[in-house]
């Protein structure tokens, strides 16, 4: 395995699609830093970034900034003449409000209002090289990086205002913009004004305790939100170049097919239609989305299909038997009671979101600029310029705050495509996905088998634990009960259909099934779920958030013939949660609803309380989709669910109530959130199933017989 | 042979050149550069190209030109006056509705709509009449919070 710039304990699966560019900074660093004008800059090298730098602000800050070591620098913050403050970083927002924290953070250390703040994100031109946006990694990475950068930056202007004052720098204060001796003050912007400095990071610049916080640690609003609400801001979708043209691409009928001839002349007939074709690659260009869709509909392209022969029936069968696993012995059937064997299974789901795939190319000097909505803009530079064989300085890829990724934006299929017709034709070039497009040629999050095997004393203390995983990754797959000398293992198969990164990765379906097993144990030996748990939890964060969710909703909780409550715990990227759900059947209809869900989360030190709830109750509802209905069919190398009318996603009729309980703890740094909160809805609502119709289902989507 | 429809939006009559047969949203967006209603599935299941048509919220991505002449469409650009944001966008605003924001237009212009039809509508007929807007971010709850909160914005902020 390739070694991965992640930090100790960040186990990138082989579904994250990290690699890096094949080079990163590209644009001359000393020109772009001269076109930020006079003021104070403050760069972190990617050394420091990893703590290692112990640098100092009062020494180095005339010296660092040289470009001799282009590649290493990691963030930076420019401060103008009007104390405008700029954060340059390779993040992208897709909706986990990092732009938010982020600007939370830096106003934090620097002792300036956010609304002076201003992040600039994502852009290859602009914005340090970053591996991507994923692993729930920018709150604990480029939010102590950027705590350091605008730490340094304060202690910066403190310096400055002490040499003007001829003052002795520890009689100087800083709040609201400004730096202060005593009634006497300064505006940043009147200090840096006439500045060219550039300061390293100083790792000895004082950082603000969790406990100290001002700004950071309360509910800010999204910084950019009136944007959204007016129809002002532009996602990819909504950018405009001059000389605009829509772009459709031709789909094989099926997965595998191949090209064989095209007829393009009833398509050219059409007025303003025009089709680019390299090999298998075939688009039609035209002024507006409709005719390029006319265009295309007017091809005659013969195909040459392959067999495909996998399909929904024969899926768990395929994932198993390709891996290169022996497969562990038969349960040996009733017997011991306290022995339990099981399968569990997860599907193949789509991440729909809800902005397509699309991007918008201008064609510029021989050279193209893209915006595109994806999570590793560095990333998809380079593969935009593979398939066009450009050099990389002739590809800037820009992306704009993006309409969700949910992880299944990594890659840059329309980004390649809207490029590749931009050079074709020397024209610019607009692709929107359709949304058949988005359900048959994005990725999936894996389908997956999980085999578990455990013993238990009559107790209730677990003894032995053997957990595989075929297929759907490792994530969360450590045991997260005291057992000794637990075993667990992932087994990667030969997958039917493309699949990737989704949010949490593997951990919903390891979860599901370690969460769903725990139960089976706990009925067998008729303790409760609760009580099963806590008397086999090691670790007091986990029993925080389960006692913390347990006393919320009141548990154990309604139990009637058709509803029922279930509890989960978890843990998954360092963070903490339990979750307990409330559902009713209805045995006619043959329908689970979830009415009720408390979930407890722990994450450290919560930067945005309010927005950590919104991320939590947006993941129990999208997890709450992957657990009820969703799931891609397909057979004969087609996808047979591909619309929205077609492919059941949650909708406001299938919100329960939702409370969110925040286990906030100061003494343990931030750590991301966008993810883990989804792993504990499903195995709770299969563990209120099986309580209430007696009968445990091990498959998402939880299907009633 | 130019195909002119006249229209009006957001109360400013437009003399628009298109393809009978092309959708709305598309017109919208490309042709008048008013982008708020967004592309999500062109079969009007995700509700993401809401706009008003004499005050009806429709699917934009599934009504033709041909059908729109002299009719009058708003759209979320022709929500706030001036600096003044409509209440339901405030109310997105104050509640913090939104996650990526993609869906947010659509469901202000069907929550308006609402409110114009039904100024205090109880908490299960918002969730009745917004069930074709699809969050894939999942903040329906805050959604349906915010509507309830702009519907008695009147009332002093009451809950």
């Amino acid at each position: 395995m390739k070694s991965h710039p992640f930090p100790p304990g960040f186990e990138p699966e082989r579904y994250e699609l990290d690699e890096p560019g094949r080079s990163r900074w590209l644009f001359p660093r000393r020109q772009f830093f001269k076109s930020l004008g006079a003021g104070v800059l403050v760069v972190l090298f990617a050394e420091a970034a990893r703590g290692q730098e112990s640098g100092n602000a009062g020494t180095n800050r005339r010296g660092g900034g040289g470009g001799n070591r282009p590649q290493e620098l990691s963030a930076w913050l420019h401060i103008d003449e009007q104390g405008n403050v700029t954060v340059f970083t390779g993040k992208v927002e897709v909706g986990q409000n990092i732009r938010t924290t982020l600007t939370q953070i830096v106003s934090e250390e620097l002792h300036s209002s956010l609304s002076s703040i201003r992040l600039v994100m994502a852009d290859t031109l602009l914005t340090p090289f970053d591996a991507g946006t994923f692993g729930s990694r920018s709150t604990p990475d480029m939010g102590s990086q950027l705590r350091r950068v605008a730490a340094t930056a304060r202690e910066v202007l403190v310096d400055l205002a002490s040499e003007q004052w001829k003052v002795d720098k520890s009689l100087l204060t800083s709040r609201d913009g400004k730096i202060w001796n005593g009634e006497k003050s300064i505006s940043f912007g009147e200090l840096t004004k006439g500045q060219k400095l550039t300061a390293r990071v100083n790792d000895k610049a004082a950082i603000t305790r969790p406990d100290q916080w001002k700004v950071a640690g309360t509910s800010v609003l999204k910084v950019n939100g009136r944007d959204i609400v007016t129809g002002k801001h532009r996602y990819t979708i909504d950018q405009k170049v001059p000389g605009l043209l829509h772009a459709k691409i031709l789909r094989p009928p099926s997965f595998g097919s191949v090209l064989l001839s095209l007829d393009d002349s009833a398509a050219k007939q059409i007025s303003g239609v025009e089709v680019y074709r390299d090999q298998g690659f075939v688009g039609v260009l035209a002024p507006d989305e409709w005719t390029a869709r006319k265009g295309l509909l007017a091809l005659l392209p013969q195909w040459k299909t392959e067999d495909q022969k996998s399909s929904n029936k024969d899926l768990f069968q395929t994932l198993r038997s390709t891996a290169n696993f022996p497969q562990p012995e038969e349960s040996k059937g009733p017997g011991d009671p306290l022995q339990l064997s099981a399968t569990y299974t997860v599907s193949y789901i789509a991440h729909a979101p809800l902005e397509p795939r699309g991007a918008v190319a201008e064609w510029k000097d021989n050279g193209v600029t893209v915006w595109t909505g994806t999570q590793r803009p560095f990333g998809v530079r380079s593969e935009v310029a593979k398939a066009l064989n450009l050099p990389e300085e002739k590809v800037r890829l820009i992306v704009p705050d993006t309409g969700s990724g949910y992880g299944g934006k990594h890659t840059g299929e329309a980004a390649i495509e809207a490029a590749r017709l931009a050079q074709l034709s020397k024209k610019s070039v607009k692709l929107t996905w359709t949304r058949e497009e988005e359900f048959t040629w994005a990725y999936f999050r894996p389908a997956g088998v999980m085999d578990i095997r455990s013993s238990v004393r009559a107790d209730g203390l677990l003894q032995t634990w053997e957990h595989h995983n075929f297929n759907s990754g490792n994530s969360g797959l450590q045991m997260l009960y005291r057992v000794s000398q637990p075993k667990t293992a992932f087994h990667g198969s030969k997958s039917p259909l493309r699949q990737g990164s989704y949010r949490g990765l593997a951990a919903t379906a390891n979860h599901f099934a370690r969460e769903s097993h725990m139960d089976e144990l706990a009925a067998a030996l008729k303790m409760d779920p609760l009580e099963f748990r806590l008397k086999n939890t090691a670790e007091p964060r986990v029993a925080a958030v389960l006692n913390a969710a347990a006393k919320a909703f009141g548990w154990p909780g309604k139990k009637s013939t058709t509803s029922a409550c279930g509890i989960a715990a978890g843990s998954e990227k360092g963070s903490f949660l339990a979750t307990c759900a409330e559902v009713e059947i209805d045995p006619a209809k043959k329908t689970i609803r979830v009415v009720r869900v408390v979930q407890a989360f722990e994450c450290g030190a919560i930067v945005n309380p309010d927005q950590l709830k919104n991320q939590n109750e947006g993941a129990i509802m999208m997890g709450i989709g992957g657990a009820l209905w969703e799931q891609i069919d397909f057979a004969d190398g087609k996808i047979s669910n591909s619309r929205f009318s077609e492919y059941r996603v949650p909708r406001f009729r299938d919100t329960p109530q939702i409370e969110i309980v925040l286990v906030n703890r100061l003494d343990i740094p931030s750590i991301g959130a966008g993810e883990t909160p989804i792993v504990g809805i499903a195995p709770a609502i299969a563990n209120a199933v099986a309580a209430a119709t007696g009968t445990r289902l091990r498959s998402l989507p939880l299907t009633l017989a | 042979m130019p195909n002119v429809t006249k229209v009006r939006v957001n109360g400013v009559t437009r003399s628009i050149d298109a393809d009978p047969d092309r959708p709305l949203l598309g017109v919208l967006r490309d042709d008048l550069d008013l982008i708020g209603a967004k592309f999500g599935c062109g079969e009007g299941q995700c509700g993401a190209c809401t706009v008003l048509l004499a005050g009806t919220p429709v699917k934009s991505c599934r009504l033709k030109m041909s059908s729109l002449a002299d009719r009058e469409i708003t759209t979320v650009e022709g929500l706030a006056h001036g600096d003044a944001l409509h209440p339901v966008q405030q109310a997105f605003l104050d509640r913090d509705a939104l996650q990526c924001g993609y869906c947010t237009c659509g469901m202000i212009m069907c929550a308006v709509a609402l409110l114009n039809e039904n100024p205090h509508p109880t908490r299960d007929q918002v969730v009745e009449e917004m069930n074709g807007n699809v969050c894939r971010c999942g903040a329906y709850g805050r959604i349906v919070d915010a509507v309830l909160a702009a519907s008695n914005s009147g009332k002093k902020g009451k809950a």
